[in-house]
């Protein structure tokens, strides 16, 4: 029980180190278009958080600039494209599909393609072997 | 003789791994290149860290090359980037311009009449824009601008004399900077 309650507050301590403590905006149409821009754009002092997620000057900076080009009216296209104009797509958290990227995007794919190619493989060698002799299936799996 | 497919494909992925590590590994993924190196320097007009009621910007230095040099007073690797500068500077062959981004004037000032002062303008950044502008993420960074207002290269970190003679010298030559 005592555990169960440590457990509870260790998961609670989240809150205390939330950074963007104050709302931006209002209006929480626009707050949540916000910090949905800002989770999308990486830190670039501490490379593996978003902006909404660190405390480094640079990202207090960004997060401020992501605010004054919404409040003039920027689309989220136009904000994006502010942050890769000076820091590369890398700045993006979503990386967009380019020549650069392909092997990037289709990376999962081809794991899977891959995966399935090998179980097919695998399946029909073993298939083979039973029919030829059906006493292996009773076997160690055979390893070749 | 045969060899097994057991032995081939395990030796095939190994291989792999070990190209992919051997050129992943020797990758700084701190260093991110700059959109910015081919295209026009972003213009800016700043306060001059020594004079509030002066102004220095992009334009002064339009049609020569001249070197960008971001720091600030919190910056660790600035100090130990400064006597470098200060040899850059003797050398006397481009005007460096200093951004001090995000610090405090008064601290500013302190330790360019402690350090000595290697840039002939230093434009005072306070609240980061100017910086946003170039890019920066991490001080100091500094930028060579091209006489046509192209960024020509820039150096993440420390400067070395070695990376100022190999990245930067070559492209002052007549002819390489254009």
């Amino acid at each position: 029980m005592r555990y169960a309650l440590l457990i509870v507050v260790m998961l609670l301590t989240g809150q205390a180190f939330a950074i963007d403590a104050g709302r931006a905006f209002d209006d929480p149409a626009k707050q949540e278009r916000y910090e949905r821009l800002i989770r999308d754009l990486r830190c670039l002092v501490c490379q593996n958080q978003s902006i909404a997620d660190s405390n480094a000057t640079l990202a207090s900076d960004l997060r401020r600039e992501v605010r004054d080009l919404m409040e003039a009216g920027q689309s989220d296209e136009q904000i994006r494209s502010f942050m890769t104009e000076r820091y590369g797509d890398f700045v993006l958290y979503r990386p967009p599909v380019r020549p650069r990227t392909w092997l990037l995007w289709s990376a999962p794919a081809l794991l899977l393609l891959g995966g399935i190619g090998i179980a097919v493989l695998v399946v029909s060698r073993r298939a083979r072997a039973a029919r030829a002799d059906p006493a292996v299936l009773d076997e160690e799996p055979d390893r070749s | 003789m045969k060899i097994p497919l057991r032995f081939v494909v395990p030796s095939i992925v190994f291989a792999g791994l070990v190209v992919f590590f051997n050129i992943g590994l020797r990758l700084n993924p701190g260093e991110i290149q700059s959109p910015l190196v081919g295209k026009p320097a972003p213009a800016f007009a700043l306060e001059s860290l020594g004079n509030p009621a002066r102004q220095v910007g992009s334009a002064d230095f339009a049609g020569r090359p001249w070197l960008l040099n971001v720091w600030a007073t919190w910056c660790a690797g600035c100090r130990d980037e400064h006597e470098t500068l200060m040899a850059i500077a003797r050398q006397n062959r481009v005007p460096m311009v200093g951004l001090n981004w995000r610090d405090d004037r008064a601290l500013a000032l302190r330790w360019l009449d402690q350090l000595g002062n290697p840039y002939v303008a230093v434009a005072f950044d306070p609240d980061g824009r100017t910086a946003i502008d170039w890019g920066v993420y991490g001080a100091p960074e500094t930028f060579l601008i091209g006489a046509d207002g192209t960024v020509l290269r820039k150096h993440i970190g420390a400067i070395t004399l070695e990376s100022w003679e190999r990245d930067f010298v070559p492209l002052l030559a007549p002819g390489g900077a254009g």
